[in-house]
């Protein structure tokens, strides 16, 4: 994909923001906003691999792979630049991973306006350093993804949720062999298996699982991380990803104060060297 | 060397625990690769702080320091320049704790792949990533490689299955990177230190992911009148909608050896093998086996031979993890080369490197991960043959050559080092490297960490070298 005018548009000097579809926090007021390109370049099927603009809607991404029986690991809604500049997974992340695996390569224009390439297009690559982990969760701090190669997954034969009343999921968690997602209330658990059919009977059945629609609705005071063995003692109205640590509670987050510390100093470090004028989306603050 | 270096680090440390002796310094000249320097001083630290001591007295005699862990790296990212303190971490190899329930572990960077596996089998547990070498190499060093192996195709590589590290920074600092817990705030800086070749600091100590061991397994061979016919069996799996566990394939030559060295019973006629195994829940498997076969025959597989028992299995995984040592009946040396090319593009990329090798007349044998496209060209030669060095790595560079024009990377799994530092620019222009030099300086602000590694100094780049300077094969 031809970058040279979203590069021209970032340009070199002076503040700016970069703006998707607004659903993951949207540009950073009052700053000249850009926009990353648009639209999938090509799918590749036997490789699991696509290319599409960072602008290119998930939702567009994931009904063009359905046509391939593929799919892509990453939540719903919003940009695909979007989606991985926050980085947050979704709740099937259990099964499917992080955001951050999804990422093979990334163009992106950096605070000088240039064009930088960051990975490589194949499915096992360790040429260099992993800019493209750096660039998972950065928050447009570092510098605007302008195009993608992700790699893709195969639909699954079969995707059932299932439910049941327990106060504690561990045991079932247990039992379960590699489940796509369990989710947790303090007293019902909620399972994703996907598979064949009959294995995904199965394992239900061996665990008294019962079929229901979907995944329960998230709280959305909140989303914590903690560490996966202390999901079980998380108070309040709450559902945990099992097994991952990731709590969606109904409270907001209590206001921490950023604590200075030698990964702090380390993430500034990573900020000055690649931003360091502070051009690119300036006031956030990533760490 | 200053005596006062090595009394600073005898004092760190304890004097028996770092050695000066020139026949001790020889054996540490190299990795597994066949790039050697020279190391100033050896050591072996037991603990974080005792890493980070040799760090600081490093930092204050501005003297450059290895990591190394158990040195299988093939590509020179052990090797130690200038005089470096090389800093051994192979007596650090506790496994401090196992969190069964959620899968995951905490490990020194000396404990080998293949103990960690082991210790904790009786949970049903592994470490995904499964090098050749995992028998010898520690996860330090696979922490720093971003090693891969055979099972990496359904499960991805080491970075996939690392949450979080402490690391002793080069200047001296020790940071958390990642942890147990899903998302750290901030940078993903787990992420970056993974695969830097030690340029970034070092890894004290290493959270890693567990992975259940899958209740049923299925292996099979299958073998195939030209290596095309393989090739393209395996992207037709791939397009079908299955991720097998591993997809391997070892061409005739690569068979012939094996066949002569482990006496399995392999189809020496066929132009080319295919080993695929398909693990998980029993049904799903099973129907994958079928699929496997049907996109097989269709493809023009002559037998399929699926392992009926354990034993079996394990003969046919032997078959593929030692054709290194097959080799040795065909010529003394062998030269293993790693380049991954999009999965479409095998065949006409394989056939190239038989051109290639025929052209500087010497032997390949291909066994490689199919599944990834992840070539491992072997050329085999004897090297008192006078002037075989010299179309080796000329054979070796029109090999990346071809791969990186076919859409392909320099490196699947075994890095850049220095074996292809000067070949970043095939792949990267100056702003991309650039970037990665930042990251670099972000994590080394001493540029003590392994310098000259991986990056190509500005003045070389678009200057294709060889051999870089400070090493000689």
């Amino acid at each position: 994909m031809d970058l040279t005018a979203f590069a021209d548009e970032v340009g070199e000097t002076e503040p700016v923001t970069i703006s998707g579809m607004a659903t993951r926090g949207g540009p950073v007021p009052g700053v000249r906003a850009v926009r990353s390109p648009t639209g999938i370049e090509w799918i590749q099927a036997d490789e699991m691999t696509m290319r599409c603009g960072a602008g290119t809607a998930v939702d567009d991404v994931g009904a063009a792979l359905a046509e391939y029986g593929q799919c892509i690991a990453l939540p719903p809604h919003g940009t695909i630049g979007g989606a991985l500049s926050l980085g947050h997974s979704g709740i099937r992340r259990l099964g499917y991973g992080p955001v951050r695996d999804v990422l093979l390569q990334a163009c992106y224009v950096s605070d000088r306006g240039h064009v930088v390439q960051a990975g490589g297009p194949t499915v096992k690559n360790v040429s260099g350093f992993d800019l493209c982990r750096l660039l998972v969760g950065s928050r447009g701090t570092l510098g605007f993804i302008g195009d993608v190669i992700l790699r893709t997954r195969p639909l699954p034969a079969d995707s059932q949720w299932f439910t049941t009343e327990v106060d504690d999921p561990f045991p079932t968690f247990a039992r379960l062999y590699r489940p796509t997602s369990v989710l947790w209330s303090g007293s019902q658990m909620w399972v994703l298996l996907e598979g064949h059919p009959t294995d995904v009977a199965a394992q239900a059945e061996a665990c008294a699982l019962n079929p229901c629609d979907g995944p329960p609705e998230l709280p959305s005071g909140s989303r914590r991380v903690v560490a996966p063995s202390a999901v079980g003692s998380v108070a309040g109205t709450f559902i945990a990803e099992v097994g991952v640590g990731i709590v969606h509670h109904a409270d907001p987050f209590p206001d921490l104060s950023l604590i200075e510390s030698s990964v702090t100093k380390l993430s500034r470090r990573v900020k000055a060297e690649f931003d360091p004028s502070g051009r690119l989306n300036p006031g956030v603050v990533v760490g | 060397m200053t005596t006062s270096l090595v009394d600073d680090l005898g004092a760190a440390l304890s004097p028996d625990r770092v050695r000066v002796g020139e026949t001790e310094l020889a054996l540490y000249r190299r990795d597994a690769s066949n790039l050697e320097g020279h190391a100033g001083v050896v050591c072996f630290p037991t603990t974080t702080s005792e890493v980070q001591a040799c760090v600081r007295v490093a930092v204050r005699h501005r003297r450059p320091f290895v990591a190394r862990g158990a040195g299988t790296g093939l590509a020179g990212g052990a090797t130690p320049l200038d005089d470096a303190i090389l800093i051994v971490t192979t007596k650090m190899n506790r496994v401090l704790s196992v969190d069964p329930v959620n899968r995951l572990a905490w490990v020194e960077p000396g404990v080998l792949n293949l103990d960690l596996t082991r210790a904790v089998s009786k949970h049903g547990l592994h470490f995904a990533p499964d090098p050749s070498s995992q028998q010898s190499c520690s996860i330090g060093g696979n922490v720093a490689n971003n090693s891969g192996g055979p099972h990496c195709l359904a499960d991805g590589v080491t970075t996939a299955h690392v949450l979080g590290l402490e690391v002793v920074l080069p200047d001296g600092e020790i940071v958390q990177l990642g942890g147990d817990e899903a998302d750290a705030t901030g940078y993903d800086l787990r992420g970056a230190f993974v695969g830097s070749e030690g340029m970034c600091g070092i890894a004290t100590k290493v959270c890693v992911r567990l992975t259940q061991n899958p209740p049923a397994v299925r292996t099979m061979l299958m073998d195939f009148a030209s290596v095309e016919a393989g090739a393209q069996t395996v992207s037709a799996i791939i397009a079908s909608g299955m991720v097998p566990a591993a997809l391997e394939m070892m061409d005739q030559l690569c068979t012939r050896a094996v066949e002569e060295y482990i006496h399995a019973g392999l189809p020496v006629d066929a132009a080319a093998i295919l080993l695929v195994e398909v693990a998980g829940l029993a049904h799903g498997v099973e129907a994958d086996v079928q699929r496997i076969v049907e996109i097989g025959k269709t493809h023009g597989a002559g037998t399929v031979r699926i392992a009926q028992d354990e034993a079996e299995r394990a003969l046919l995984w032997k078959g593929r993890k030692n054709a290194f040592g097959a080799i040795a009946r065909i010529k003394p040396n062998y030269y293993l080369h790693d380049t991954v090319v999009p999965r479409r593009r095998l065949p006409e990329v394989l056939k190239q490197v038989y051109e290639i090798v025929e052209r500087h007349e010497l032997l390949v044998m291909n066994v490689f991960h199919a599944g990834d496209g992840n070539l491992h060209p072997l050329l085999v030669f004897d090297k008192r043959e006078p002037g075989v060095m010299d179309r080796v790595h000329a054979a070796g560079e029109e090999i990346v050559r071809v791969s990186v024009a076919a859409g392909g990377v320099l490196s699947g799994e075994h890095g850049i080092g220095l074996e292809k530092r000067d070949f970043m620019t095939l792949m990267f222009n100056a702003d991309d490297l650039d970037a990665q030099a930042r990251l670099r300086r972000s994590f080394d602000t001493t540029g003590l960490a392994n310098p000259n590694k991986v990056l190509p100094s500005p003045a070389s780049c678009g200057d294709v070298q060889h051999v870089p300077e400070g090493a000689w094969i």
